[in-house]
């Protein structure tokens, strides 16, 4: 029995998994071979997707990127043009260091069995062994900051909520990943849903939360299944329920599915939407540690924060603060995407520089042409041009060149880019995007709009950039939320380091 | 997706099935999207019954969320990412081109294929990205465009 590992993440299949597997099935019958199809998530290489892995003499072996003309030639003989040997070995993944993504791609994300196998659960009996409050103090121990964006203190959350008196607490996990060119919450949803589950859990025992919710993004119908059948498994396996794997602590879980609004991905207003109601941003304080979800004490992490607490219970808080760099320590899963030679998810300590990440492991633009700039943190991210490429990837490295790490997207862009346009478009995401309840939001980001077409029309253009350039103060300094709060970030990084893209028509100052 | 008949009875066996959930409202909603492919008109006063909110609240949730249809798509539903990783890949071209080649205007809400925008599908490392009635499509070009909708032509 040939084993064949093929991904079943939805980029995977976005790019034709599922025909490459039956593909296989059928080259199969026809050489009358005896193979089991393994189903895995993504390793993360996208730009060697569908990457197929057959079980050779012990060893997995990868192919890829293959399509289903392959499958037969690959069956027959380990010799292919697309063979890449052991995928491991690769340097692309050589040089990675992988805490979160460990087991991603490589087991059966829905088999209990097989991530135990792989370390699966041992920070979760280790939490349980030695109890919330010392749990707690591994997690504030480590630095561990919330990889959401914000980069706010895990620890420090979990100690607040533990310290509540209360008749209920809950674990929120913020699974609404709606930067663009992020994808790290839904590959590890697709490829490892336990490590997330087992995170949640582990923060439920620290604090005594017992119920927990998964906000997931609509636009991941895949991740929600696949989450779902996860919640199901460990059910009925004793890890979740009134009795965590006999710990005597109870806790449960439910995915709940968001309905396509960015502000969702905000805290306050995904606890807003999780109480059935319009996703409005709350005004803080309260911080949800103290009144959160339906008024209640809750912690509210990203997907990647709770899974990097299994690691760090298991290996301790020292190990996990030996990774990194200044006050950004530990792992960051960063995502190459955009116009990029070989995309995908590389984990790596804080600490590289956008160059290695663009360069070193993406290759550049996929284009062929050269590269011009490079968004780092997602729509609200900082556009970067070549000069400022060195930059260290560390939440105050990035915040020191008026940027952010975000949730550690890289959105690479070639020399066809026209940054007023991206500029542009940072506002009118905004105003799509707004929830509304703040002025310098909903209305701020209009006017950004209409500001930058009379710049590049050329009406007024200096006296337009002062305004534009004010109107970002007012929305920087104004706004409830990170949404209305950090659009200037785009739209200011493009005027100051590509103003040339703002003067490219003649200015029409006589005809005003 | 099933997008026809709306049946009250069957809409309130499903907003019966969840009412008394915390935070009720959005799982109806999405119930409701999945039998119907939209909210019905009449569904509003049941929701607002069953969760004990007023209706003008039921229609402010409903119309908060870009998700929630108030009449049923006329075709299959298009979803084209047009956020910045496929915009670095030329989504935009994309755009045009099933404009110009296939008459279809994005967001223009009818067309034998809906065409709709939306902001990410996660899958940024192959970009350009989009969702035919939820398959994921990835690294597109206007050929694979074509040759998918060819596809649903036949």
């Amino acid at each position: 029995m040939t084993r064949i590992f093929i991904p079943c993440d939805s980029t995977a299949l976005a790019l034709g998994a599922d025909k490459v597997a039956r593909a296989f099935e059928a080259a199969a019958k026809r050489a009358g071979a005896a193979i089991e199809i393994v189903r895995t998530g993504s390793r993360g290489a996208y730009w060697l997707e569908p990457l197929v892995e057959i079980e050779r003499d012990g060893a997995r072996l990868g192919y890829g990127p293959l399509t289903p003309a392959d499958a037969e030639a690959v069956l027959a003989s380990g010799a292919h043009p697309k063979a890449l040997g052991d995928v491991e070995a690769i340097d692309w993944f050589k040089q990675q260091q992988r805490l979160i993504f460990a087991r991603c791609g490589i087991i059966d994300p829905l088999s209990l069995d097989d991530y135990v196998a792989h370390g699966g659960g041992r920070g979760l009996k280790h939490a349980i062994e030695i109890g919330g409050a010392a749990t707690v103090k591994i997690v504030l121990d480590s630095g561990l900051r919330g990889r959401g964006g914000a980069g706010f203190p895990t620890g420090i959350k979990w100690r607040t909520v533990a310290g509540i008196e209360a008749d209920q607490k809950y674990v929120v996990c913020n699974a609404d990943e709606g930067d663009s060119g992020t994808f790290a919450d839904r590959m590890l949803m697709e490829g490892d849903p336990f490590v997330l589950l087992e995170g949640m859990t582990i923060a439920g025992i620290a604090t005594g939360a017992t119920q927990g919710y998964v906000y997931i993004r609509s636009e991941y119908p895949h991740a929600f299944a696949t989450f779902q059948a996860a919640i199901g498994t460990a059910r009925k396996a004793g890890w979740l329920g009134p009795d965590v794997l006999g710990s005597g602590k109870a806790f449960e879980l439910e995915a709940r599915l968001g309905a396509g609004a960015y502000i969702c991905g905000e805290e306050t207003s995904l606890l807003e939407s999780l109480e059935g109601k319009r996703g409005l941003v709350r005004a803080k304080p309260p911080l949800p540690a103290i009144s959160g979800l339906f008024g209640k004490p809750s912690v509210i992490n990203n997907v990647l924060s709770f899974a990097s607490t299994p690691w760090i219970l298991e290996h301790g808080a020292a190990a996990y603060a030996a990774y990194g760099v200044g006050r950004s320590l530990g792992s960051q899963p960063f995502q190459l995407a955009g116009n990029i030679k070989r995309g995908g998810l590389v984990e790596l300590a804080f600490g590289p520089t956008i160059r290695r990440l663009v360069e070193d492991f993406g290759g550049g633009a996929r284009s062929g042409r050269p590269l011009r700039a490079v968004q780092v943190g997602g729509p609200l991210g900082a556009y970067f041009p070549d000069h400022l490429l060195d930059t260290v990837l560390g939440y105050e490295e990035m915040a020191a060149v008026k940027g952010m790490l975000g949730h550690g997207g890289i959105v690479v862009f070639d020399d066809t880019v026209d940054l007023a346009a991206q500029a542009r478009f940072a506002m009118k995401f905004c105003a799509v995007e707004s929830c509304g309840k703040c002025t310098p939001c909903r209305i701020g980001s209009t006017r950004g709009v209409e500001t930058v077409d009379k710049i590049v029309a050329g009406e007024r253009r200096e006296a337009n950039v002062a305004l534009l350039r004010d109107l970002c103060e007012t929305m920087l300094d104004g706004s409830l939320c990170a949404l209305g709060g950090l659009t200037p970030y785009p739209v200011l990084s493009a005027l100051d380091h590509f103003p040339e893209d703002f003067s490219r028509r003649p200015a029409r100052q006589a005809a005003e | 997706m099933v997008d026809s008949g709306w049946s009250e009875a069957e809409a309130k066996a499903l907003i019966d099935a969840r009412r008394h959930e915390k935070g009720a409202m959005l799982p109806i909603l999405h119930d409701l999207m999945h039998r119907f492919g939209y909210i019905d008109e009449a569904a509003i006063p049941l929701i607002a019954s069953a969760l004990n909110v007023s209706k003008a609240e039921t229609v402010g949730v409903i119309s908060f969320y870009h998700d929630f249809r108030r009449t049923p798509a006329e075709g299959p539903v298009l979803k084209i990412c047009r956020a910045e990783s496929c915009q670095a890949a030329g989504c935009e071209d994309l755009v045009d081109h099933l404009e110009r080649r296939h008459g279809l205007v994005a967001d223009s809400h009818h067309g034998r294929v809906q065409v709709e925008t939306v902001y990410c599908l996660g899958h940024c490392a192959a970009s350009p990205a989009a969702m035919l009635d939820g398959e994921p499509m990835a690294r597109l070009t206007r050929e694979s465009l074509d040759a998918c909708l060819a596809e649903i032509a036949r």
